[in-house]
């Protein structure tokens, strides 16, 4: 796949190496260090900068996106994942079967929450500046499943909400992105939902990112019928307060 | 081309101020000040987008109006009351003495901008904006005093086609202005200034526009444009006659001028 892409484009000479897969942009070390400190300033300046999150995320996942996919690996059902790379995509899922399916079962869940918050999976970034295609990959899944990670942790898109899942994200991959989002985030905040954030909501992430084994090994287009309580508690996330 | 400026458009001036940390403003004042507008001039500023041209030219046609004015006036403590109110009405009807400028674009989305910045600065009278290719221009030959394209003529396919539709649309004894990057001959600025913009443009584009490739492209543009030797020879092949040119920031930038004769 790498090599196609090569060989249909005449490139002038790339900064940083070859295309190594569709949208990948190849950037030098001081490319990167400059879009981790301007995606880093321009996503606290304006949050609805969602690519610049993005952008942070791939240019500083160096150490946190090997390990995550060394983890893939080990564990059998991340390996068949890592072989698979199932997509989440509107056009892969087959929405009114899901939403055929019982109440509480997790594609039931998934289906609501995407309908009550108004948001898709499409709305996904593709990866830019990771340097390796797996890792790419690593990074994607992980972009695609954060709406799981909403149903799962029972927590809705608003600010508040993202925050908590930024924090048990932070806990489970380790990437700096989330790690920044969790600090940063709730500067926007009231007090008063700072207090609940402080006092219930980041404990309860913490002690279940903690608990919990890594979320990205688990196949969740195989397990929508399986109720998401039950999921919960194979995963290690403690009900939500 | 079409495609990145239309993506562009919104951002354009931030951009412009980001990458070249505020000094195009410098580069298009000097442009301005080369050419000298005195009332009356008729100018077409062609891949004009957003308006910076023609509003420096406007600017600079009211102050020299002005002082015409203030001259006049000056001239004028011999007369009675009832002359001096008469000669400053007429005079005041037109505060740009006549001048006028086209701006003229290919893309829509630049001049939507220009306009929109034409109104909230103030901009009305002498100020056109028209839809147009610059190598074929929707204009009579010999009708304007001054042409003018900043940072436009790199972006042009044909640019000896431009030139010529240039040389058309211009009056005899009109003149040529041309803005636009070029070659760097001394080596340690051009190691920084290659530095600088294949590092860190591209990512002034993604992090302010979210767009790197337009930015990837705009620097590799720059780089395939031709010096300015060059560029003097296929202005003086259009039929333009005492073409010269003018390096600014070590060749960064260069202004060429020609005239028709």
């Amino acid at each position: 796949r790498g090599g196609e892409e090569e060989e249909e484009e005449e490139d002038v000479e790339e900064e940083g190496g070859p295309r190594l897969y569709p949208g990948h942009i190849p950037t030098s070390p001081l490319q990167k260090a400059l879009l981790a400190a301007g995606s880093a300033v321009m996503a606290l300046y304006d949050p609805y900068r969602h690519d610049m999150v993005a952008v942070l995320g791939e240019t500083t996942g160096c150490l946190a996106l090997p390990n995550l996919r060394d983890k893939m690996k080990h564990h059998p059902e991340g390996y068949r994942i890592l072989q698979e790379r199932p997509r989440i995509r509107l056009s892969t899922l087959d929405m009114s079967r899901l939403r055929g399916l019982p109440d509480g079962s997790l594609g039931r869940e998934y289906v609501r929450f995407l309908e009550d918050n108004k948001v898709s999976p499409d709305t996904r970034m593709l990866p830019k500046f990771v340097d390796d295609e797996e890792l790419a990959y690593v990074i994607q899944r992980y972009r695609e499943v954060h709406d799981l990670m909403h149903t799962l942790l029972g927590m809705p898109t608003n600010m508040l909400g993202e925050v908590v899942v930024k924090w048990f994200e932070a806990v489970q991959t380790g990437l700096p992105m989330c790690v920044l989002g969790a600090a940063f985030g709730p500067v926007r905040l009231s007090t008063r939902k700072l207090q609940v954030l402080a006092t219930e909501l980041v404990p309860w992430a913490i002690r279940s990112g903690l608990n919990a084994s890594c979320v990205l090994n688990v196949y969740y287009e195989q397990r929508w019928e399986q109720p998401v309580e039950s999921l919960r508690e194979e995963i290690g996330i403690f009900p939500p307060p | 081309v079409y495609q990145v400026f239309e993506s562009v458009a919104k951002k354009y001036d931030v951009m412009n101020d980001s990458m070249t940390l505020g000094i195009h403003r410098v580069w298009k004042d000097i442009l301005i000040h080369k050419m000298n507008p005195s009332p009356g001039t008729l100018l077409l500023d062609v891949a004009g987008g957003t308006g910076d041209i023609a509003f420096r030219f406007i600017n600079y046609v009211r102050s020299v109006r002005e002082q015409q004015l203030q001259r006049k006036l000056k001239h004028h403590q011999n007369l009675s009351w009832q002359e001096i109110f008469e000669s400053y009405q007429e005079d005041k009807s037109n505060s740009l003495g006549d001048s006028q400028v086209v701006v003229c674009d290919i893309n829509r989305e630049m001049l939507k901008v220009g306009k929109q910045k034409a109104q909230h600065l103030g901009y009305s009278e002498g100020l056109s904006w028209v839809l147009g290719n610059a190598e074929e221009l929707p204009f009579d030959d010999d009708k304007f005093d001054v042409y003018t394209i900043a940072f436009g003529i790199r972006n042009v396919t044909r640019i000896d086609l431009a030139l010529q539709e240039a040389y058309r649309v211009l009056k005899p004894g009109g003149r040529f202005l041309c803005l636009e990057f070029s070659r760097v001959s001394n080596p340690v600025i051009s190691r920084l200034y290659d530095l600088y913009s294949f590092q860190v443009i591209p990512v002034l584009g993604e992090v302010i526009a979210g767009d790197w490739k337009s930015y990837q492209y705009l620097v590799e543009s720059i780089r395939q444009f031709p010096p300015q030797e060059e560029l003097k020879a296929m202005i003086e092949d259009a039929g333009f006659f005492k073409v010269d040119y003018e390096n600014l920031n070590f060749g960064i930038v260069a202004i060429h001028s020609g005239f028709k004769l």
